[in-house]
């Protein structure tokens, strides 16, 4: 195999690499792991821990 | 030392306060330069306030020492919220804050005298080189040390984008800045001609992807949910975001080549990786703003979303005008003249300032014990400077440059040039004082955070924020 013939062979293999990438990220098996990730930003730990009325 | 217990705030708030310091400072460096393209005298024929010295020193500032700061700051406060544990090795994060903050200094003593490698945005002679190179190696032990003592299993999207800038950043600065020294302040890079002109804009259009656009992406995907108190609109799309980016970023750099001696086949691949960019960099957008998906009256209330949201529209119009101005022909017209600095000012002042300082306005007060900033109406006078200066600054440079770049290439019948070259200086005058204006006007805005930060934190001592336990 030729340097040209491995680039093209690598190309594909990243390309093919990326599709899965997102099969995985749209499978239902993600649900629940994303769901707990994506309220990181929200928790109310990271808030100030001061009493407060605060609304936002 | 703290206890375990608590997160390591202190390294946050001072990174967090010299953002505010470093970004008047280097922006007050832009107006004086802006000042000197209209009226030349203002260097007062001193060597080291020349044009030439303090451009550089500019855009150092504003993207080190700004920007840098800023990615400092909210990677260390968000990789420990976001892992629910103590940032690791605390003597070593102070260790890169004051590294940091030396080799600012430094750069602002190095550049107006003139040492320089003549590399752009790669300004700093090699002893610098050095310390930046030591300084970050140790942010990425400090950040990846902090990942792998995480005590939730998942690593937050944002942290993703944090690691991938901080590593990417770490390969670009080494190997750009490969040069033999001849003394203390002087060497010659290891790469001649068209490979020096290469590597020059792989770590340059690089500079831009991963410090400019995925560090502060990382920002985007922590603050902006905050702020607006909803999770991202889709974690799905944010994961195939990250990966499209990094993926295809690194390629995009020969475009700042176009019609040199660079091949012409790595000319047309950084054009089409340009084009192809246009999708992660929309995704993202998109995945940003309609965050605010069902909660848009927030917009009319709080100005802090309004810099966030702003921040991303400006992210959005950029990054269709970046890869416009890649297509060759259009390359043709804009490269070289004033539409060039206005795209990078819709994208440093418009995206990446506007997200850093809507970020700071969430973040100062919670490393201060406060609910709020002093005052919401001051935040509100801010967002307003900057979204004006913005638009001052970008619209008249597009006149100005396309203008130019017409002017430039236009011949008459017998082969020879229209327009004398102090032609075209001449007609960009008013265009170069009305961006004056907009560089003013956001200044402005700045003087004005620092008045909203001073207020918000001069009485407080601030406390030790616990940790979050597990459930």
């Amino acid at each position: 195999m030729d340097i040209g013939e491995f680039r093209g062979v690598l190309t594909a293999l990243l390309l093919i690499l990326f599709l899965g990438i997102w099969a995985w990220s749209w499978s239902r098996k993600r649900d629940e792991a994303f769901g707990e990730a994506e309220q990181l930003p929200l928790e109310e730990g990271s808030r100030p821990p001061v009493t407060s009325n605060e609304k936002d | 030392m703290q206890a375990e217990s608590s997160y390591n705030d202190k390294v946050v708030r001072q990174f967090a306060i010299m953002t505010v310091v470093w970004g008047v400072v280097g922006m007050l460096v832009g107006l004086v330069i802006a000042a000197q393209l209209i009226w030349p005298g203002l260097s007062f024929d001193v060597p080291w306030l020349t044009y030439s010295r303090l451009r550089p020193l500019h855009t150092n500032a504003v993207i080190f020492a700004f920007g840098g700061c800023a990615l400092f700051a909210t990677a260390y406060y968000v990789v420990q919220r976001t892992c629910h544990t103590r940032l690791a090795f605390g003597r070593l994060a102070a260790f890169t804050f004051w590294g940091w903050q030396l080799v600012i200094l430094l750069a602002a003593i190095t550049l107006p005298l003139g040492i320089t490698q003549s590399k752009e945005y790669a300004e700093l002679e090699w002893p610098i080189d050095l310390l930046i190179a030591v300084v970050w190696v140790a942010y990425g032990v400090v950040f990846f040390g902090t990942i792998a003592k995480r005590r939730i299993k998942h690593i937050y999207v944002a942290n993703w984008f944090y690691g991938a800038f901080i590593i990417t950043v770490a390969v670009l600065h080494i190997f750009n800045n490969l040069a033999i020294p001849v003394s203390l302040t002087k060497s010659y890079p290891i790469y001649t001609g068209v490979v020096d002109a290469m590597m020059q804009w792989w770590y340059g259009h690089n500079a831009v992807g991963f410090f400019l656009t995925a560090g502060f992406l990382g920002m985007m995907y922590y603050f902006v949910p905050k702020q607006a108190g909803r999770p991202i609109y889709s974690y799905r799309l944010s994961v195939v975001h990250f990966w499209a980016l990094i993926a295809i970023y690194m390629w995009a750099g020969p475009h700042h080549l176009h019609y040199t001696s660079l091949p012409n086949w790595a000319q047309s691949l950084g054009m089409v990786f340009s084009l192809i960019l246009l999708a992660p960099s929309w995704g993202g957008m998109i995945n940003g703003i309609m965050t605010l998906s069902g909660a848009w009256h927030k917009l009319r209330t709080d100005p802090i979303i309004k810099f966030m949201i702003v921040a991303l529209s400006f992210y959005g119009m950029s990054t269709f005008e970046g890869p416009m101005m890649s297509i060759k022909t259009v390359n043709a017209l804009s490269h070289y003249t004033d539409w060039t600095i206005g795209h990078v000012h819709s994208g440093a002042l418009g995206w990446v300032a506007m997200m850093t300082i809507g970020s700071l306005y969430c973040l100062i007060p919670r490393l201060y014990n406060k609910t709020a900033m002093y005052s919401t109406k001051l935040i509100d006078v801010h967002f307003w400077t900057s979204t004006i200066g913005v638009v001052l600054y970008a619209v008249p440079m597009w006149i100005s440059g396309i203008n130019q770049g017409l002017m430039w290439r236009a011949f008459n019948t017998d082969g020879t040039l229209t327009y004398a070259f102090i032609e075209t200086v001449k007609f960009t005058y008013p265009y170069l004082g009305i961006r004056l204006l907009g560089g003013f006007v956001f200044f402005s805005g700045m003087l004005v955070m620092v008045y909203n930060v001073w207020r918000t934190i001069r009485d407080v001592e601030p406390e030790p924020v616990a940790v979050v336990q597990p459930a």
